[in-house]
């Protein structure tokens, strides 16, 4: 990307292989196999492309009887009554699905935003190069750690604890979930904030510091107005991160469909809610239909969180 | 400075706060690395009386209760692998197009956003597609095929994104060079710009690897079971059409569904499973600082 554009067809070297009088011919077969690899490339090229509309395509195809077909929209959106297997009376409202979705989330950006500015911060102005290489390396193992260990750590570690530090029976709540999202999270924020701190020019902060401004001057006054762009980037893919979140989820919310109304409720999340119950939906039904239709409504979310992130970065790039 | 003019209490404050400053954000980052050196530490003591390489390599038996993990070990050393043979050439490839081809266009515009978007799609939908499409529509069933083909898609941004850095740092005059002596773009592709980023490109392929062993979402519905025997010993047990066991998922089982179990045992099973990942990544870590120090431009 930050390569300039490879040449174009004018300026491209005269090839070999149209035969030049002087040089040595390549094969038909050589040409000809180079122009079929262009093409494999270009396919691939375009791959990212087809499979984002084939996630699309079949997740929709799926559901897409029964979108069409019998559930109704307005109990499917504003019912907090999710009964999928009840046999007298089937409801499939998602309302109290979603407010577990983004009351999780929220709060784990409530810890994570702040904290994971804060190091980015760090990591980018105030701290010596051997530090930053340790603290980069740290925190990128802390973005490896899979989502199914997040979410063991969750049930062993934070749920006993939680139980202890606020004396409350069960420690699998949306606190618990959150803690574990918020540091899932944070290192997503880190590496995109720190690239926004970095793409300051350095003649900013050589201009603030010239006039006499300390560097957390200069950081508050000058930096973060500069890349202001790139850090709202950095927080909006943590929250898609940790909107599309399933297994640590799943795990550590305590998986009842309720409003919470405190951080000690449990809850349970639209994706935690697909994880859970597609084993045990049979294919076809109406039940696995709404779990797919759950799906799209999980794959429009994070789709419009990434392209607004990605509208933000480009604005960066033209102002 | 202050020497010239004197400490003015002006002057003091802002040492003051400069450094107050520089504790409180040196604090925020310590506090996400704590935890991790903590947890890591806590798992490992709890985990300490099972593990021994007998636990590695034993088959787990009395429903999950005892024994080892071989065979989710196993079954994700398929997935992954098989995962690996399909996203490493398509991603290189289209990193390749992206960097090397593509002119600043709409469509290379929509690429980059797909490639984005790719990433951030959630990996329980990742499962949905898989399922709509790999077992149901291609009729291939629930197999360590169908889970593999789906890690791919969900894992293919990471070597996109790394190998398009990879490349991104060779630099251009590199290639001018070889154009003026007659190469057409592929071979300068072949002969001057992957072998000049190679160590790059691996660092991304070995990032894609990590990302696919720990995953458990995207296997559950598409090849990956609670439980399955196979012969101790034989890496060869599975077949491509197979369902398997996998480390992750084997984790989430008897954490969630197996509640007698012994203490330790989920302990040990979590430890193998982020030591591998983070074995993984560490590996990744030496190479890139290798490659650093080796770079000769």
């Amino acid at each position: 990307m930050n390569l300039p554009p490879a040449p174009v067809a004018g300026t491209r070297p005269l090839s070999v292989s149209t035969g030049s009088p002087r040089g040595p011919r390549r094969s038909r077969a050589a040409v000809l196999g180079e122009s079929v690899l262009e093409w494999v490339i270009r396919l691939c090229g375009i791959s990212a492309i087809l499979f984002v509309f084939g996630i699309f395509f079949f997740v929709l195809r799926e559901g897409v009887g029964f979108l069409f077909g019998g559930l109704k929209l307005g109990e499917f959106f504003f019912s907090t009554e999710w009964y999928p297997t009840s046999l007298s009376n089937v409801r499939y409202g998602v309302l109290a699905l979603i407010v577990g979705t983004f009351s999780v989330t929220g709060l784990a950006m409530l810890i994570a935003v702040p904290f994971g500015l804060g190091a980015a911060i760090f990591v980018s102005e105030f701290c010596s190069d051997r530090w930053r290489e340790g603290l980069k390396i740290l925190i990128e193992l802390l973005a490896a750690i899979p989502s199914v260990v997040w979410g063991f750590i969750g049930i062993s570690v934070m749920n006993p604890l939680i139980q202890e530090v606020f004396h409350v029976p069960v420690g699998l709540n949306v606190l618990n979930g959150a803690l574990l999202l918020a540091l899932m999270s944070v290192p997503i924020m880190v590496s995109i904030g720190e690239d926004a701190l970095k793409a300051v020019p350095d003649s900013f902060r050589e201009a603030s510091l010239a006039m006499g401004a300390t560097r957390w001057q200069t950081v508050r006054r000058v930096l973060l107005p500069a890349a202001k762009n790139g850090l709202l980037a950095a927080i909006l893919l943590g929250v898609g991160r940790a909107v599309g979140e399933t297994m640590a989820v799943l795990m550590a919310t305590g998986h009842a469909v309720n409003i919470p109304k405190s951080p000690f409720d449990p809850v349970r999340t639209l994706t935690a809610t697909i994880a859970a119950e597609l084993g045990e939906a049979s294919v076809g039904s109406p039940h696995y239909q709404v779990l797919f239709i759950i799906g799209i409504l999980l794959f429009t979310i994070t789709f419009a969180v990434n392209l607004v992130a990605d509208l933000v970065v480009k604005g960066t790039a033209k102002g | 400075m202050a020497t010239t003019f004197g400490e003015t209490p002006f002057i003091r404050k802002k040492r003051r706060d400069e450094a107050i400053v520089r504790v409180v954000l040196g604090l925020m980052a310590l506090a996400m690395v704590v935890p991790l050196l903590l947890i890591v530490g806590y798992l490992v003591e709890r985990a300490w009386p099972l593990l021994s390489l007998d636990f590695v390599f034993t088959n787990p038996t009395h429903g999950m209760r005892e024994g080892g993990v071989w065979s989710a070990l196993l079954g994700t050393l398929y997935l992954v692998s098989v995962s690996l043979l399909i996203a490493a050439p398509v991603g290189v490839l289209a990193a390749v197009y992206l960097n090397e081809y593509a002119k600043k266009s709409w469509l290379t515009r929509i690429i980059n956003l797909a490639v984005v978007n790719l990433a951030g799609v959630p990996s329980i939908v990742h499962a949905l597609f898989g399922l709509g499409a790999f077992v149901l529509f291609a009729g291939m069933g629930r197999s360590i095929l169908a889970a593999s083909l789906t890690l791919a898609i969900m894992t293919l941004p990471v070597i996109i994104a790394s190998t398009k850095e990879a490349l991104a740092a060779v630099p251009l005059s590199f290639r001018e060079a070889c154009w003026n002596v007659g190469a057409t773009r592929w071979q300068t592709i072949r002969g001057i710009v992957l072998p000049n980023s190679i160590s790059g490109i691996l660092t991304g392929v070995i990032l894609q690897v990590s990302r696919a062993a720990g995953e458990t979402a995207p296997i559950m519905f598409t090849g990956a079971v609670f439980f399955k025997r196979i012969e101790e010993g034989n890496p060869f047990a599975y077949s491509l059409s197979d369902q398997c066991m996998a480390l992750s998922m084997h984790l989430f089982t008897i954490t969630t569904q197996v509640t007698d179990a012994p203490k330790a045992l989920p302990y040990a099973t979590a430890v193998v499973l982020l030591g591998s990942v983070l074995l993984v990544n560490a590996c990744a870590i030496l190479l890139r600082l290798r490659l650093r120090a080796r770079k000769k431009w």
